[in-house]
């Protein structure tokens, strides 16, 4: 009798919170990551776990993390954003350009340069929200369509020549600060990882964007606002993709119009290697923050040991593919 | 006291264009009942429960709940009425828990602040999907994720859902044509479990033994009317096919003969 039939094991209470947090893959993953540190460890004590060298890698991360987190919200949906590094820069520009017009040197300027960043980001996460939810046109097509305006607006605003007309506290305070010998960018970063996490893991709006993701028809049928939904995800994504342009201002003080190019594939990468579903529906924060970090530690442990770096792009893309591959087979087991 | 339908259609009417989906049909639940709807393609049971359940709107025709005039303009209105309905292809999120499921849509917040930022109780929803999922005596355990269960679990998954929700009626279309012998039981038993707990159940169904053998009163929809109506220990599944196919039950032929033969 069906429903007698015992279901399989499932691990339960609290185990189960902290698997649901890890997923399978994203342990996997971890085992991958330590394996690597431990390696390049052993091969150059004196160089890789150096703490110099720790917070260098966090601080290579934390821009790609920033994209990251609202890319994880993206995908999860079953959608892409492909428009990061475009609103990204553009992001940077208006930033750097609202600052200008400010002047001056103080954290009200700086306040007026993030509130430009985040409003520049949200219009294109709008625009890319809209395209997408309410006129139905595939996400791929939408957010590559404004990857290239946001990019070329950026160029147009500056005539294709870098605004370094940046403030030095901001610079020197976030760019380059430390807190208790912790990069500023580090603690941003890390502040806005770990709200995104929770509010993923804990919050309505989370479920509802593993729902979506898993079945928009489901959560049509019981009422679920998906267009609305939709609309929002792509909203963080923007605002967050502001974020981080205004963190790039800081960190390379300069706009770095030609910095980011490949920006949003490494974050899709490091999103999908860390275990989040390109079809959507599952996957989680935690994945993405070691995802994004292997490709990091890859790349610094081939510079340490004096190999050519581009192994790195090498090695990358092989994991990458891997980790699609291990999707699949998931979502055979979940379709049969 | 006389006991009201717990939903009644008048003559509903709805047409798309030129075809007549439903013309005039009367319908009728009545409390702890199981009532099949049946019909050819294109009879319009899928319109009528479409309609009753919020997802389509009559061009005319009446409906009440519990004696009441009301009228859905959405399936959300439908549910505040205590109706609910069960997909063909379940309208499940696979890759949330089966608690997550039950409450897609119905989230309990914590209470106090992180309620009000946005944060679930989870373990509120996890135990009170358990309790309404083992009052049906369906054994699946909350927090185990959709698409790790078997077609039949799936579908337990969903009435369990339906009936944790509807206080008054659960539509459910083919309920057991994607699954086999030993799992379409174990969603009957389910089904009758639901009406014995108080929940009247409408099944849409083309397996004609499936019905006699569940269903308290047969409903037999033909080009957009009802045509035949009857306690399901009354008829046969002759009788019923004759009526979805002539709109006459031949009914004088089955009580004479105890088994019809053909014309």
């Amino acid at each position: 009798m069906t429903s007698q039939v015992p279901t399989e094991v499932m691990p339960d209470g609290g185990t189960r919170r902290l698997s649901a947090i890890l997923g399978s893959q994203s342990l996997a993953l971890l085992l991958v990551l330590f394996v690597l540190v431990a390696f390049f460890s052993l091969m150059r004590p004196d160089a890789f776990p150096r703490i110099a060298n720790i917070l260098n890698m966090a601080t290579d991360a934390s821009i790609l993390l920033v994209l990251a987190v609202g890319g994880t919200y993206v995908i999860l949906t079953g959608g892409i954003d492909l428009s990061i590094n475009g609103v990204l820069v553009f992001s940077g520009v208006i930033a750097a350009q609202a600052m200008v017009w400010t002047g001056g040197d103080n954290p009200p300027t700086l306040l007026v340069g993030l509130v430009f960043a985040m409003l520049a980001g949200a219009a294109w996460g709008a625009v890319n929200g809209f395209l997408i939810a309410k006129a139905r046109i595939p996400a791929l097509i939408v957010t590559l369509g404004t990857m290239g305006m946001s990019l070329g607006s950026a160029l147009l605003i500056t005539r294709g020549i870098d605004i370094s007309d940046v403030p030095d506290s901001l610079v020197v305070g976030i760019g380059s600060g430390r807190l208790m010998g912790v990069p500023v960018l580090v603690i941003v970063t890390a502040v806005i990882v770990i709200a995104g996490g929770l509010v993923l893991a804990y919050t309505r709006f989370g479920r509802y964007t593993y729902a979506v993701g898993s079945s928009p028809e489901a959560c049509r049928r019981a009422s679920i606002n998906v267009a609305g939904h939709l609309l929002k995800v792509y909203l963080l994504a923007g605002v967050l993709s502001g974020v981080a342009g205004y963190l790039s201002l800081a960190r390379f003080a300069t706009t770095t119009l030609s910095g980011h190019t490949t920006d949003n594939l490494q974050v899709i990468a490091g999103i999908v290697i860390g275990g989040t579903s390109l079809f959507g529906g599952s996957g989680g924060m935690f994945g993405t923050v070691v995802g994004i970090i292997i490709p990091v530690v890859l790349l610094n442990g081939f510079v340490v040991l004096g190999l050519p770096p581009f192994w790195q792009q090498v090695a990358v893309g092989a994991v990458l593919i891997g980790a699609v591959y291990f999707d699949q087979l998931r979502r055979r087991l979940r379709d049969r | 006291m006389p006991d009201l339908p717990l939903i009644e259609a008048k003559s509903i009417a709805r047409h798309f264009g030129s075809v007549q989906a439903l013309q005039g049909a009367d319908f009728h639940v009545n409390r702890g009942e199981i009532v099949a709807l049946i019909g050819d393609n294109g009879a319009g049971k899928s319109t009528l429960v479409r309609i009753l359940s919020g997802t389509d709107r009559p061009n005319s025709g009446e409906i009440r709940v519990n004696g009441e005039p009301v009228l859905f303009s959405s399936p959300q209105d439908a549910r505040a009425a205590g109706i609910e309905t069960v997909y063909q292809d379940l309208a499940l999120a696979p890759d949330l828990d089966a608690a997550s499921n039950l409450f897609l849509g119905r989230e309990v917040f914590k209470p106090g602040l992180l309620g009000r930022l946005g944060v679930l109780d989870r373990a509120a929803m996890a135990r009170r999907a358990r309790e309404a999922m083992s009052r049906l005596g369906v054994q699946i355990r909350p927090n185990a994720e959709v698409f790790k269960l078997s077609g039949g679990q799936r579908q337990s998954v969903a009435v369990a859902r339906a009936a944790a929700w509807a206080t008054n009626v659960i539509f459910m279309d083919e309920p057991t044509a994607a699954l086999g012998v030993v799992q379409t039981r174990g969603v009957l038993d389910l089904i009758r479990r639901v009406r014995d707990a108080g929940t009247a159940v409408v099944l849409i169904s083309h397996n004609l033994p499936q019905v006699l053998e569940i269903a308290d009163r047969v409903v037999v929809l033909r080009l957009g009317r009802k045509v035949a109506e009857a306690a399901s220990s009354d008829i046969t599944v002759d009788d019923l096919v004759s009526a979805m196919t002539t709109g006459s039950l031949r009914r004088w032929q089955h009580q004479k003969t105890g088994n019809p033969s053909n014309d």
